[in-house]
């Protein structure tokens, strides 16, 4: 289904597009949820962002650079539950969540699909999506962009979006959500009144067809560029070091 | 000194119908399952209960036990979503208090406390206050007069943990990576139960571990059980890790009738001992399969 030839997967441009979702945040805890996520965070923190901290999944602090589903070498923390939502409550920290619901403003759901006292999907529950996007940045990825992902209207508001966040309430001044990757392209919320805009086009894909596969009225600007390529070396630490056993193909692919 | 070893009966004998219990443990990770074994056996009903949730949950919605469920999310971890409490939403036949995880921890540690609520940012904008609509908001008194969440206390009436050693005082240790919310638990309750892998003489905690390691005192427990592999099939590092083998069993006849019967019969009408060597009987067939 590739429009363009590249060296790279789409799992590997998707890893590096998460990655870039960490640019700039400096010494703050990252935490990505799920597989590209995680390859990604490993992958900002192996190369242009070196000072973000990162844990083991469980409740260690790991240093250098280590495989998906291994264990770092180097412990430099310890990090129990408890103390994620000390970091949370001080915003030094940046999630990246996937949704099961996504609307224009960036209102999830991870909580319940339909009726929340009668669900016709019971999910996992709101976990700490509502703490999180009251207190410090957060960013999605969505494996599979769909109309149904990416609703008109999500079920049950678990992270908040900026609709609610703009009617100038003082939380709102810790709310920020940063981008959204998904196996078609990458979004923000820089449109009008912070709705969703396309930022690229992953490299196989177009324009149309995010739209087509989006339930609501994107931003779409006039040019709008393909979603940058893994470098050469990007690709040696995804394929060499991060994920040698390849799982990152399991998750999105042709 | 008092000391408080009883058994899993002993402890289930203390708890009645529909009382407010927490259990202790994240998802699929060290919980007190030889104490939710026997309640499921029991003939306790209309609880309310209180949970980072996981199988406990799933096990207990499954034995009927459950009126009410106060939670931030239930998972098996490995595999993301429980069946039983998927089953029990759908139905839409459960109470529910759906709240932010951070919100849990803080109406346990206002319970802790003997505080009424404690106020949090986490919740506001959200539709956590929609589907609870019995939580307030508290304006700041002072000059900044900021608007947030009461988060409300989460009174429990029992706790249930499990630790990795204890002595029969109650002093117990956790050996592994993550204390979880255990101390809260037992300190948001009436009484709380700590089962444990191993009970030791006092002077023994702190050669099997770092003082640090001994989170739970003996004024927050009523009761110990010594409980070896008490946590299977969560896990309970570093003793044991989760039985993947077995939770992926546990889930597939979860999500059928006459599996779910035969899987209960097999491993759940049977005591605690039964249980265990049900279970070993399942690995050494196991063993034995890979190496034919």
């Amino acid at each position: 289904m590739r429009a363009v030839p590249s060296a790279a997967s789409e799992a590997e441009v998707c890893a590096v597009a998460c990655a870039e979702a960490w640019r700039g945040d400096g010494e703050i805890l990252a935490s990505p949820i799920g597989l590209i996520p995680a390859i990604g965070a490993r992958l900002a923190r192996a190369t242009f962002e070196p000072d973000l901290l990162l844990t083991d999944g469980e409740a260690l602090l790991g240093q250098g650079t280590w495989a998906i589903g291994g264990q770092p070498e180097v412990i430099e923390g310890w990090l129990p539950y408890r103390a994620i939502f000390d970091l949370i409550y001080n915003g030094k920290r940046h999630v990246m969540m996937s949704p099961s619901q996504i609307d224009a403003y960036g209102n999830v759901n991870i909580s319940a699909i339909g009726d929340f006292r009668q669900p016709k999907a019971a999910l996992l529950g709101v976990r700490g999506a509502p703490g999180n996007t009251v207190n410090h940045p957060v960013s999605y990825w969505v494996p599979r962009h769909t109309p149904r992902a990416f609703a008109a209207r999500v079920d049950m508001v678990s992270g908040v979006g900026y609709d609610r966040a703009i009617a100038g309430q003082p939380w709102a001044r810790y709310h920020e959500l940063r981008r959204v990757v998904s196996n078609l392209a990458v979004l923000d919320f820089a449109g009008q009144d912070h709705r969703m805009r396309l930022v690229s086009v992953h490299p196989w894909v177009t324009v149309d067809q995010v739209r087509a596969a989006t339930g609501f009225e994107l931003e779409v600007p006039a040019d709008v560029p393909a979603t940058r390529e893994p470098s050469a070396a990007e690709l040696e630490l995804i394929r060499s070091v991060i994920d040698p056993g390849g799982r990152r193909d399991s998750e999105v692919g042709p | 000194m008092r000391h408080k070893l009883m058994t899993v009966a002993e402890v289930v004998a203390e708890l009645r119908s529909g009382m407010t219990i927490g259990i202790g443990g994240w998802g699929s990770r060290r919980k007190p399952m030889s104490l939710v074994r026997a309640m499921c056996r029991s003939d306790l009903t209309g609880m309310t209960i209180v949970s980072y949730g996981g199988p406990d949950v799933g096990m207990l919605l499954a034995a009927g036990k459950v009126r009410k469920l106060v939670y931030g999310f239930v998972s098996l971890d490995s595999i993301p979503l429980e069946p039983h409490f998927r089953a029990a939403r759908q139905s839409g036949a459960m109470e529910v208090a759906e709240y932010d995880e951070g919100m849990l921890q803080w109406g346990l540690y206002a319970a802790s406390c003997r505080l009424p609520f404690l106020p949090t940012r986490a919740g506001l904008g959200s539709d956590v206050p929609v589907v609870n609509p019995g939580l307030r908001t508290v304006r700041s008194p002072y000059d900044d007069g900021e608007e947030l969440l009461a988060m409300p206390a989460v009174n429990l009436d029992a706790a249930l943990i499990h630790a990795s050693r204890s002595d029969a005082y109650g002093n117990a240790q956790f050996l592994g990576p993550d204390p979880y919310f255990d101390d809260l638990f037992c300190m948001a309750a009436s009484r709380a139960y700590v089962s444990c892998e191993q009970v030791l003489p006092t002077a023994e905690l702190t050669t099997s571990g770092p003082v640090q390691t001994l989170r739970i005192q003996r004024w927050m427990v009523s009761g110990v059980v010594e409980a070896p592999r008490g946590a299977h099939f969560t896990s309970c590092d570093p003793d044991y890790g989760r039985d993947e083998e077995f939770q992926r069993a546990y889930a597939s006849a979860a999500a059928d009738a006459v599996a779910w019967s035969e899987f209960r019969s097999a491993y759940l009408d049977l005591d605690e001992a039964g249980y265990q060597a049900a279970v070993a009987a399942r690995r050494a067939k196991a063993t034995d399969a890979s190496r034919a």
